[in-house]
């Protein structure tokens, strides 16, 4: 199937210090429609610029978007004013994006009306009664005259969630949006995604750094694992959990804590090179992951670039040359003086 | 030498905390009572108001003076054995108390160093304030910075923006060691950090812990982290503790349905495909609490005496596990159920 959306070969850079930084490198990446897939990695990697992409809230510095099948510049003004709506992006901290002098009732009403989506005042009254029981913020007659402050944190996501629904989209980035908010609240959050997506048929992206979060949620959909602007593995959660195939996801799942004192104390330990994370300006050669990387290859790995591809012993795509190339991986001598236990 | 059981250091005793609002009274700890152990790490897990900062600021007397304090006693016991009881200290005895007996680093202390010092100036600073000469303070950060992992020269002389968050919380946690005291609080050391970063702070603190063999209160929300660190687990919900017990006491034989309840919230990483539950509700109001037990109305196992008679805590597993919860058999048999799991 053509996939709802497509970037191909997405660069995006920003200026800083009068110096491009390369924020985002050659990202290529299919969404398939009314699927699940999760962006993850550490804090600068690059998760929220891909998501803004996605959304149309920022351009790439060069290469593409498609939008079924066809570049978004090949759609005239009405057509990209369309798809832009089909693409929202939901903010992570709904106490920064919904106004505080507005009622939740106006909070809705405005893209409603702006965007003529209901006819009428009754119209636009019903629609905001739907959308306030469709994620559960009911009875709607209690909130709509409401101001933000007057809810508390999952409420004013939810509240979020439905304004991004006002417009009727196909596809919704979902960045942090429950990190703010509690344990016991985010499970709510998250099956209330679902089941949107189930009776919208909307394609959700998710972005967080939360490892266990992100498998729970994208469990029969995809993960992709960023890094330094760069996605260096992609695939099928279940495998991707299961079997992490590139390093870098190697060692993030071994370093995630789990709720359960058993399972966290006995897990694996994989110690990187170095702890410290390299600049987005001054990115290492060859895979950029290789000066922390126990088992890089010394005149492989620090050549040429590694592009995501298939490897024998895996599903997933990976950007990652000995892993490609079937090299086992071993953890590197120059590196086992770092090595230790932390059990 | 780690967890000694006999050995308590620090015995708090019906410890309460209101905050005057405008509102009316907020109370936001109510007849908290636990003992901390020499080596022993306390974690304090609960959401977001349910009063673990404030419980863990009147431990080293740094409320705000909207707050009263109230209870039977903080009883300290010294080195060489001595007693005290901090409900009881004047100024003077808490200053010298704090960092050189107690230390804690703050919530969110990462984003609130002071942009101007420099880490040095930061350590002699705190160490001249208990008399410490500044060879004796810069030969002791160096090793403890060694200790968590930094380059101890460089990080020195460091202004704290020069520093990522996870250098920088392994500099506080060296700092708030320089005094050797045998009390450390953290408060979210863990929290917004990454991954990794949250890997080696770990790390570190279980190595520092090790060779230095002091005692830590960890205050989180994030499970997964009490469940890695703790030799006890305290569940906080609205002012109170509601259960207490040895870290696999509370993750596989909860006796709170509280307790049970954030288990089941709370993803694992390894463990294939969940159902989790979230709880439903928010956390009541402190100005105006619920009757009976403060869980209520919240609670999948509530019954009647639920709603108006609070439950007193009760000992289990030879007094070392306890727990406030009418439905504790149900609880238990839940969690015995289903909380024990083999990974992927
Ligand atoms: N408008 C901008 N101008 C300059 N640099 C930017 C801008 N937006 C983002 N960056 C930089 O681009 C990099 C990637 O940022 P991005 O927000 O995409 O990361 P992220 O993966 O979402 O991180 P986090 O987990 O912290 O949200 C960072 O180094 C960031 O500082
Ligand atoms: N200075 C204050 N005045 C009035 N109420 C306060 C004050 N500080 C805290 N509170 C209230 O006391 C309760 C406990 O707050 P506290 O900060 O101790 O919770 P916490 O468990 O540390 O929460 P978090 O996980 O968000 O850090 C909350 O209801 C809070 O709103
Ligand atoms: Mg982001
Ligand atoms: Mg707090």
């Amino acid at each position: 199937m053509t996939p709802v959306i497509e970037l191909r070969g997405v660069n995006r850079t920003f200026i800083k210090d009068r110096k491009p930084i390369p924020v985002l490198q050659d990202i290529n990446l299919g969404i398939e429609e009314n699927e699940i897939i999760c962006l993850v990695g550490e804090s600068g990697c690059g998760k929220t610029t891909t998501g803004k992409i996605i959304s149309g809230l920022l351009q790439p510095s060069s290469g593409e978007m498609l939008f079924r099948g066809r570049p978004i510049s090949s759609y005239d003004r009405k057509e990209q004013a369309v798809i832009r709506r089909q693409l929202q992006l939901v903010h992570q901290d709904p106490f920064a994006s919904l106004n505080p002098a507005h009622t939740i009732g106006d909070i809705l009403g405005f893209p409603l009306k702006r965007h003529r989506m209901v006819d009428g005042i009754s119209g636009v009254r019903r629609r905001i009664w739907e959308l306030l029981t469709m994620v559960d913020l009911t009875p709607p007659g209690d909130i709509v005259n409401k101001y933000p402050h007057q809810l508390s944190g999952g409420q004013r996501q939810r509240v979020s969630i439905a304004r991004s629904l006002t417009v009727n989209p196909k596809l919704i980035v979902a960045d942090e949006a429950v990190s703010m908010v509690d344990v016991s609240i985010r499970i709510s959050l998250l099956k209330m995604l679902h089941e949107l997506r189930e009776r919208l048929g909307l394609t959700i992206v998710f972005i967080t750094h939360d490892l266990a979060l992100a498998k729970y949620f994208a469990w029969e959909g995809r993960i992709a694992v960023m890094y330094l602007g760069r996605i260096v593995e992609i695939g099928r959660t279940q495998d991707v959990i299961a079997s992490p195939a590139h390093p870098y996801t190697r060692a993030l799942l071994a370093a995630v804590p789990e709720a359960d004192p058993d399972l966290t104390r006995h897990k694996q330990v994989l110690r990187l090179r170095s702890d410290d994370i390299p600049s987005l300006s001054d990115i290492p050669p060859g895979c950029a992951f290789h000066p922390r990387c126990p088992f890089h290859v010394p005149g492989l790995c620090d050549g040429v670039v590694p592009a995501l591809g298939d490897g024998p012993g895996f599903s997933q795509q990976v950007a990652c040359l000995p892993l490609q190339q079937g090299i086992p991986l071993v953890v590197n001598q120059t590196s086992t003086q770092n090595a230790g236990q932390h059990v | 030498m780690t967890y000694d059981p006999n050995h308590v250091v620090l015995s708090v005793r019906d410890l309460s905390v209101n905050y005057r609002a405008e509102r009316g009274l907020v109370r936001a700890v109510s007849k908290a009572s636990f003992d901390l152990h020499a080596g022993e790490t306390l974690a304090l897990i609960g959401e977001s108001g349910c009063g673990k900062t404030t419980l863990n600021l009147a431990l080293i007397r740094q409320l705000p003076k909207t707050a009263s304090i109230d209870g039977n006693g903080i009883l300290y016991t010294y080195r060489d054995g001595r007693q005290t009881d901090i409900l009881k200290f004047s100024d003077r005895d808490m200053r010298r108390y704090l960092w050189s007996e107690c230390s804690m680093v703050f919530q969110g202390a990462l984003n609130s160093l002071n942009p101007v010092i420099r880490v040095s100036d930061m350590v002699y600073d705190t160490a001249a304030a208990h008399g410490i000469g500044r060879d004796e303070a810069r030969k002791r950060a160096l090793r403890l910075l060694e200790q968590v992992r930094l380059d101890p020269e460089r990080v020195m002389r460091s202004y704290p923006h020069e520093l990522s968050g996870g250098m920088r919380q392994r500099v506080l946690l060296a700092v708030s060691l320089i005094l050797r005291p045998q009390v450390v609080i953290m408060d979210e050391p863990t929290t917004a950090v990454d991954i990794l970063t949250q890997r080696s702070i770990l790390d570190v603190l279980k190595l520092l812990r090790e060779e230095l063999n002091f005692s830590v209160i960890f205050i989180s929300h994030d499970l997964a982290v009490a469940a890695e660190i703790a030799d006890t687990v305290a569940t906080m919900y609205a002012g109170e503790i509601v259960e207490i017990g040895p870290v696999n006491e509370v993750f596989y034989r909860s006796r709170h349905a509280y307790t049970l309840s954030l288990l089941n919230a709370a993803p694992r990483l390894s463990v294939g495909a969940e159902k989790l539950e979230s709880i439903p509700g928010k956390p009541p109001d402190l100005i105006d609490p619920p009757a009976g037990c403060k869980f209520h109305e919240r609670c999948a196992f509530v019954t009647d005496i639920c709603r108006h008679t609070p439950p007193p805590l009760v000992a289990y597993n030879d007094g070392t596990h306890l727990a406030s919860c009418y439905e504790m058999e149900r609880v238990l048999a839940q969690a015995q159920a289903t909380r024990k799991v083999s990974p992927l």
